[in-house]
Parts: structure tokens; sequence; C-alpha cells
């Protein structure tokens, strides 16, 4: 770059910002890639496509997924509710949707454990109204995601609710939308790629989750064990290269799967005349 | 349609934002409702529009009673300040946004819906738009767009807010003649809301004169320049010579020749070209000097001093053709005589 730019320092900032990404990312990360290498490809394929691990993947990623989608309803609803309506107590609800972000999340977990397990609060109820049974079930592994994750949506919607230009929806009922029409058509579509994104990160989040997930899970083998704890299993057996090469395979596809995310928020957006 | 509010009232808080206000809008009329800042115009229209509700009064439309009525049912057409367009939508989609949301037995087809767009963008001469996202149109094509979009439902009524209030100058001008023309051609009943005096004069064919929540003058712009019906109005309408009575020497104004029987009035208004200027040397006149004066183009604005025998002293303002100007042939400082060919006088 011969031409002079208006910010000055690029060069600096850059080589800043590199040595750090290497440090703290990079250098881990590619650790895990040599580790696993002392693998043959035989033995890798041996270890990811054991029944166990497939399970696990599945259990990991199913009550993520499924977790971050329920957490978009709910954190789309609050943040609406929190950005739109004046009542009392509203800071103080405010200040409690970051709670999950600052508790331990083994607290949380041993928590949600105690009121959903079939003696519990929750649990008990639950479980002689409806014979739904919540702790040690995938469904509790839900639950917990669920907890962890709404804070993620509520924040990254609330600000693109707030700077929401209300004059657009009175313009869509002026022109004679229902109240309905004025939702699907006008709110909506501006709100979905932060909607999306908060559901992208409640769902990384809940992929990598462990602390306020094994207390609630049960951990039962092929049924609600996850990949986390799987890994740790291998570590406490002494079977390092098996438990990078789970760990290794987990980062791919999460890797996968968030470029998905990102791909499909540069349609939103691009659809929504955003860029 | 026509236009009746009987008795409107609204507070925001404690704040009365608008008091008992009554006003009637013949069909086909082009009305600017126009007011300084807080005045209440604003809420007026948006009252009118159905987006807000009055704490009294009533609003009829073609006689109906729609005070209640939602938004969305009252068959208007409003153009918002900052233009509101849907951000996420092409210019198409945001006119045919209107045509779009009908209730399907209402809901014309999609050629219908086409046509009519590429019509209406025709009228706003922006058809080459219409795959365009707003925030890629300039000001000016903007709310070009924000008109078009809310004249695709044929609304009885389009109502404006301050239509022209985010725009420079130059595009300003062009879009007040094009809005002229445009009511000219579709005749629709149009009431917007200005703040801009002249703005007012030059579009509408009947101004609104609102202050502090009330309706202070109604009445065609001629009518309103020329015929005042307050010191407010008489202030806010064009420009004005305040001479207060009590402050000013009744010879003075005598020489000048607008105090020849007894004052109707404690202040008289005096608009600035009905202040004529000639040399101090002619016996009438009241005595005046020359302080300074402006190019408006055809007309020079002429400042004058009039100095007091106590020592104090009034700025006024004289405006003459250029022509008249150079044939006086004056200088900065010249002592000249003022004659007042007519005042307005108020309590």
């Amino acid at each position: 770059m011969t031409q002079s730019n208006i910010m000055p320092g690029f060069r600096p900032a850059l080589a800043y910002t590199l040595f750090y990404l290497g440090l703290v990312v990079l250098i881990p990360l590619s650790t895990l890639v040599f580790k696993s290498l002392q693998l043959g490809w035989g033995e890798y394929v041996d270890i990811i496509t054991n029944n166990r691990v497939v399970s696990s993947f599945r259990v990991s990623f199913g009550t993520s997924l499924i977790a971050a989608l329920v957490a978009g309803l709910f954190g789309f609803v609050i943040a609406w509710v929190l950005v739109r309506y004046p009542f009392p107590g509203k800071r103080f609800l405010d200040a409690l949707i970051d709670l999950p972000f600052a508790l331990p999340t083994a607290v949380a977990g041993v928590i949600l454990a105690t009121i959903f397990q079939p003696s519990g609060m929750l649990g008990k109820w639950l479980m002689t109204s409806f014979g739904v049974q919540v702790a040690y079930k995938p469904l509790g592994i839900v639950v917990a995601l669920i907890f962890i994750g709404i804070p993620f949506v509520v924040r990254t919607i609330e600000p693109v609710l707030q700077e929401f230009d209300t004059t657009m929806e009175e313009a869509a009922s002026s022109l004679g939308a229902t109240r309905l029409q004025v939702f699907t058509q006008v709110i909506f579509p501006n709100i979905f790629p932060a909607l999306l994104t908060g559901v992208s990160l409640a769902f990384a989040r809940g992929v990598g989750e462990y602390g306020s997930v094994i207390f609630i899970a049960g951990n039962l083998p092929y049924v609600s064990e996850i990949v986390p704890l799987l890994i740790i299993t291998k570590l406490e057996q002494y079977q390092y290269a098996g438990a990078t090469a789970i760990a290794l395979t987990m980062l791919l596809v999460s890797f996968l799967l968030l470029l998905i995310v990102n791909l499909l928020q540069l349609w939103a957006r691009r659809r929504s005349g955003q860029i | 349609m026509s236009i009746l509010l009987n008795n409107i009232s609204k507070n925001f808080g404690k704040f009365a934002a608008l008091y008992d206000v009554s006003l009637e809008i013949p069909e086909g009329e082009l009305v600017a409702l126009l007011g300084p800042s807080g005045c209440g115009k604003t809420t007026l229209l948006r009252i009118i529009a159905g987006l807000e509700t009055p704490d009294f009064g009533r609003v009829l439309l073609s006689g109906e009673d729609k005070t209640e009525q939602h938004v969305s049912r009252r068959g208007i057409g409003f153009v918002f300040q900052h233009y509101a367009l849907f951000r996420h939508m092409t210019v198409f989609d945001n006119i045919a946004f209107g045509l779009r949301v009908k209730p399907r037995k209402e809901r014309p087809t999609e050629a219908f819906i086409s046509k009519k767009v590429h019509s209406l963008l025709e009228l706003v001469q922006l058809d080459w738009l219409a795959d365009r996202f707003p925030d890629q149109l300039s000001g000016g094509q903007r709310q070009r767009i924000a008109l078009a979009r809310a004249l695709a439902v044929e609304p009885s009524v389009l109502l404006l807010d301050e239509p022209f209030g985010a725009l420079d100058a130059s595009v300003r001008k062009d879009l007040r003649q094009w809005l002229r023309n445009l009511h000219q051609e579709l005749h629709v009943t149009s009431i917007f809301v200005t703040h801009d005096q002249e703005e007012a004069m030059e579009v509408a064919s009947q101004v609104v004169v609102l202050n502090q929540g009330r309706i202070e003058q109604q009445g065609a712009p001629a009518d309103i320049y020329d015929h005042p019906a307050n010191a407010f109005v008489s202030k806010f309408i064009g420009q004005t010579n305040v001479f207060d009575l009590s402050e000013t020497e009744s010879n003075w104004l005598q020489r000048a020749g607008i105090l020849a029987e007894k004052p109707q009035g404690i202040f008289a208004h005096v608009r600035p070209h009905h202040i004529d200027i000639v040399k101090a040397e002619e016996t009438s006149g009241s005595p005046v000097t020359l302080k300074d004066w402006q190019h408006l183009g055809a007309t020079i604005r002429v400042e004058l001093f009039n100095p007091q025998h106590n020592g104090s002293g009034a700025t006024l303002f004289a405006e003459m053709p250029n022509e008249r100007f150079k044939q006086l042939n004056l200088n900065k400082g010249d002592r000249v005589a003022v004659h007042i060919k007519q005042a307005h006088w108020f309590n």
C-alpha cells in the first residue's frame, strides 16, 4: 500500500491484531490439529464413527439447535417487551437478562437440575400433570441451553428494535395494512438479520456449553451425553489423541455451521437492502 | 373529500397541543397548515389521519364521523417528514405495498399492480429507480417515492407532514412547484404542514395559520397577507415594521402619513414595500437616516434608522424595485424622508 490512508497506523494495528490472534486462537487450535495428526486416517475415522461418539454429536448439535430456536422466539418477545412497553421494574428486568452471562454456568446447572428433577419444584408438577420428565433427558439439556442462550438473542435484537423507525409502521398502517401485516411485512423483515445473529450466537454457545448441562443431562451414553463431556471422559482416561480427534471434528462442524449462518445472514441483509 | 374538524383538543401530559380547534376544508383544496414549531400543526395533521386520537372533538370526513376509525381504514395518504420508506423493500415494492395488503377480495392482480406502480413512477418521474432500495436514493427522490406510495391506494385525502423540510433549498423549490402542478392534475384534497410562510404562500390555495394550539386565521394566501387578522399573523407572514405608538413620536408618524385621524390601535404594522423613500429636500415625509441596503434581485431592501429626540431609535426596513432605488441615487448616511402608504393597526 503506497497510497496514504486516512486512518494512520494500519501496519502496526494489523501486526498487533495478527500477533494476538495467533497467540490466543491460532496456536492453540493448530496444536489440536497436530495432536490429532498423530492418529492415522483409519484410527481417526474409527474414533469419530464410534456409535457413542456419533450419538453425542447428535445430542449436542440437536439440542443446541432446538434450544437456539426456542431462545430466538423467547428472546424476541422479551426484547420486544423491553423496548416497546413502559412498565414499572423495567430496568430491573433488563438487568436480570444478563444474569446467565455472569452466573457461573455450573451454578446454573445445579439450580436447574434441582428444580427440574422428578422430585423438584417444577419437575414434580411437570411429571404429575403432563408425564414429562425434563431432568436427565435430552429435554433437560434443551432447557439449560435455552437459559444460557436467551441473553444472546435479547442483546442482539434490542438495539435493532430500539433504532427501528416506528414511522415505517405508521406508514404501513396508513396504507391499509392490518397489525399482523405490519408485523410480518414491515417489522419482522427488518429485525430478521439481527434475530439470525442472536440465534447463531446462542447455537454456537450451546454447542460448547459444559457446566450448566452436565448436572441436568444425566449423561447417559447414547441418550443424553454431550460432546464436551465425552472429550473430558477421554482425557480422564489418558486418550489424548482420541479427545483431540473428537474436538477437531467438533471444531470443523461448528466452523461449517457458522459459515452457513454467515452466508444466510449475508443473504438476509442483501434481501432487506441493508447492504 | 371535505374535511370538518369540530372543537378538537389534544393534550400531551400537561402540554396543550391543540385547544378547541375547528376547521373546515372544502373538497379539492390544497391547504397549508402554517405555524411556528410547537404550534400543534403536525398534531392536527396526525389527528386528521387517525395516527393520534383527540381528547375532545370530532373528525368528519365527507360528513361522516371518523374520530374512532383506525388509520388503516380511513382511506388517507400520509407522507412523512422523513419519508418512512420501507428500507427492506425496493422502490417498486414500496409503492406496491398499499395494493398488496388489501384483503384478498379487493386485491388487484400482480399485472395490474405492476402497471399501476409504473404509471405512478412515471408520474413522479422516477421510473428508472424501480429496483433500487430507499437507502440508495437522494432526499428529493425519496420524497417523491413516498408520495407515489401514498397515491397508490388512491386516497381521498393526501396529508403531508413538512414534505420539504429535510431537503436542500434548490430541490425544495422544484418540488414545491411540482406538488402544485400535481395537485392541479389530480385534484385530491391535500393538506401539508409547514413552518415556512413562503412555502405556504407559494403552494397552497388556502392557508391556515396556527399558533400555540389555536387557529389564528384561515384564508387565501393573498387575503392573509393583505388583511392579517391579528398582530401574530401580520408578523409571521412576510416582513413587518412594528411601530409602538407609546414609543414612537406621534409627530413623526403624522408626517409619515399614517396618523391622520385618531389611531385605530396601539401598534402600527407596516409592510416594507408600503414605505416610500423620497429625498429629504421635499417638504412632506418623516426624516430618517439611510443605514445600509441589500440587493434581493429585483428588489432592494433598505435599512433605515429613525432617531428619536430622547436619544433612542429604531431600525426600519423598506423595499422598492431596483430601478427606483437607482433613480434615487442614495449613499449610506444620507438623510431621507419616508411616506407610509398603508398600515395595519392592532392592539
